[in-house]
């Protein structure tokens, strides 16, 4: 078996996932070699080795300065022709999953997305995830290079306990005028600071808020704690709050060190965009509901009662 | 503009799934069905989009014969025609699916107009399995962007936005192009009872898909692990806030 991985990065920028699926890909082959596409990758290369890259390679071309997912694609197709790897991986983030498409469809080969545990072979055989994780799927994959994404959040990121040789090789494709004809052409950046997807704390509200104004509280919850704000689709089908702020299956997936569901009944495509947090403190006036029972904490009772009363005790504690 | 948006019948979002007992299907007998949330939205963009520019839309789905019902909820929002590829309900792989959508776009081509913007959803809610969009854009030799939450129109050309954690990746791609679109890109309008009874006289285009799977084949399904664990009760409404305050304290997020 021969495995390349594939870095999810913004130029240069890696993220947790990324490192998570090189963590999972690592398990599988030992001998796993990381790419990063773009030559922004390249300081990359220190910490790839860390998590256990044997060989890492850099992708170079003019049209590859910024992200091109069809580009990135092409390129990634060219180096598995000219290392003749046998498994290509990366992880199941944006990025990740567009890329291997790109991959798959111009080498008409299957990629199976989102997988949470693969046991290699001549086919191999995956657990991937259904309904953003409601449900499981046993799958085989019959190909002569097999191509898969791990799931979000299935393992824990985690440098090797031998760091991997991290010899950098550079590559070096061949791309047409037209590959990056879909490349990033301007970025907006609206949020400085904590986000949803990163934030170590999260206060999300449900059904339960309201309105629009019921969220005064839980902002000033997640102000205090430096946290970010989430919300259930519910929120969103009205216009409570937009949609960037929703967590769950059509939403943002998060896995924070604390989330605090608020009136959130905890519908399972809710519930699979935050099963990965560490801790959940539910606030709800029904006992029966799924994030209460499904929490390590919870709290029986009104939020617009409860959240305030949380508030003024972190105050009354801080001085 | 013509644009033609590619839809999934699912089980109802938001049901609770129970795999049937062969496991090798999800049990339907007490779910409904709707079009897989990211595809209902980018049905609606559809729509705003030749409410601009004018043109037409149409909506093609790959399912069992059942899914008419799907294109009719469509076409009652305002969608002006339909296209339903029948299969025998079975579960299609990526694939499979992605070939039978680019023969139908070709033979619809053929038959009429180039569609300017083909527009599928991100990923079904179901399957998951982010991928037959671009494997449709790339045997149609057409740029793609997936997850987009922002189009606009002009001069030939789309400019996209993708949400990211901090703001907002911008591509512009010439048209015809094909984008992957999703939830949050807008708010779906509601049919009125006009839509409905419009639509019901609307005909629905139906042209058998042939099947040509990938070698990627779904073997069971299963309920994942339960993640039911033992909750400590706190207490009861504002009582229990000092409980909570000494939880975020253990914790060390204080």
């Amino acid at each position: 078996m021969s495995t390349l991985y594939v870095v999810d990065h913004d130029r240069g920028e890696i993220t947790d996932a990324a490192l998570e699926g090189l963590t999972s890909a690592r398990a599988l082959d030992p001998g796993a070699a990381a790419v990063t596409v773009g030559g922004d990758g390249d300081g990359l290369a220190g910490m790839l080795a860390e998590y256990g890259a044997t060989t890492v390679h850099q992708i170079h071309h003019d049209e590859l300065a910024d992200y091109a997912p069809a580009a990135w694609g092409d390129a990634v197709v060219q180096l598995i022709e000219a290392t003749s790897a046998t498994a290509v991986l990366s992880v199941g983030s944006e990025r990740g999953n567009e890329v291997m498409a790109h991959v798959a469809a111009v080498l008409d080969l299957p990629v199976v997305a989102n997988c949470i545990e693969i046991a290699t072979g001549d086919a191999w055989e995956m657990t991937r995830v259904r309904w953003g994780g409601s449900l499981h799927e046993r799958a085989r994959l019959e190909a002569p290079i097999k191509l898969a994404t791990f799931a979000l959040h299935t393992t824990e990121a985690a440098p090797a306990d031998t760091p991997g040789a991290g010899a950098v090789a550079e590559f070096v494709p061949e791309l047409g005028l037209d590959a990056a004809v879909t490349r990033i052409v301007d970025r907006v950046t609206t949020e400085e600071g904590v986000t949803l997807a990163t934030a170590p704390v999260v206060i999300a509200g449900g059904r339960g808020v309201g309105s629009e104004e019921g969220f005064a509280p839980i902002d000033e919850l997640a102000e205090l704690l430096g946290g970010a704000v989430g919300c259930s689709r519910v929120v969103t089908n009205n216009g409570w709050r937009n949609h960037k702020f929703q967590v769950g299956q059509t939403g943002t997936v998060i896995a924070p060190e604390v989330y605090i569901g608020c009136g959130i009944s905890g519908a399972i495509q809710h519930w699979v965009g935050m099963m990965a947090s560490k801790n959940v403190i539910a606030i709800n006036t029904d006992p029966a509901a799924p994030m209460v029972t499904k929490a390590d904490y919870a709290v029986i009772g009104d939020l617009h009662e409860v959240v305030p009363a949380v508030v003024d005790e972190i105050k009354r504690r801080r001085g | 503009m013509r644009i033609l948006t590619c839809v999934k019948r699912v089980p109802s979002p938001g049901a609770k799934i129970v795999v049937t007992e062969d496991g090798k299907a999800v049990d339907t007998n007490m779910l409904g069905f709707a079009v897989s949330p990211h595809e209902e939205c980018a049905a609606e963009e559809a729509i705003q989009l030749v409410e601009q520019h004018g043109g037409s839309s149409t909506v093609m789905t790959l399912g069992p014969a059942e899914a008419e019902e799907q294109l009719r909820t469509i076409m009652s929002v305002g969608v002006d025609e339909a296209v339903l590829l029948t299969t025998d309900g079975s579960d299609w792989d990526p694939m499979a699916t992605a070939r039978a959508l680019t023969a139908a776009v070709r033979e619809l081509e053929a038959a009429g107009e180039p569609f300017d913007l083909i527009l599928f959803g991100n990923e079904s809610a179901d399957s998951g399995g982010y991928q037959v969009g671009v494997r449709v854009a790339r045997a149609l030799g057409r740029p793609i962007v997936s997850g987009i939450k922002g189009v606009e129109i002009a001069d030939g050309e789309v400019t996209a936005r993708r949400d990211t954690p901090t703001g907002a990746e911008v591509y512009r791609l010439p048209l015809p192009a094909v984008l992957a679109i999703k939830e949050g890109i807008n708010l779906p309008r509601y049919p009125t009872l006009k839509g409905r009874l419009g639509a019901k006289k609307k005909e629905v285009t139906v042209m058998e898909a042939s099947r040509e799977p990938g070698g990627q084949a779904m073997l069971t399904l299963l309920a994942p692990p339960s993640q039911e664990t033992p909750t400590e009760i706190l207490g009861d409404g504002a009582a229990a806030a000092s409980a909570v305050v000494d939880v975020l304290e253990r914790i060390g997020v204080l």
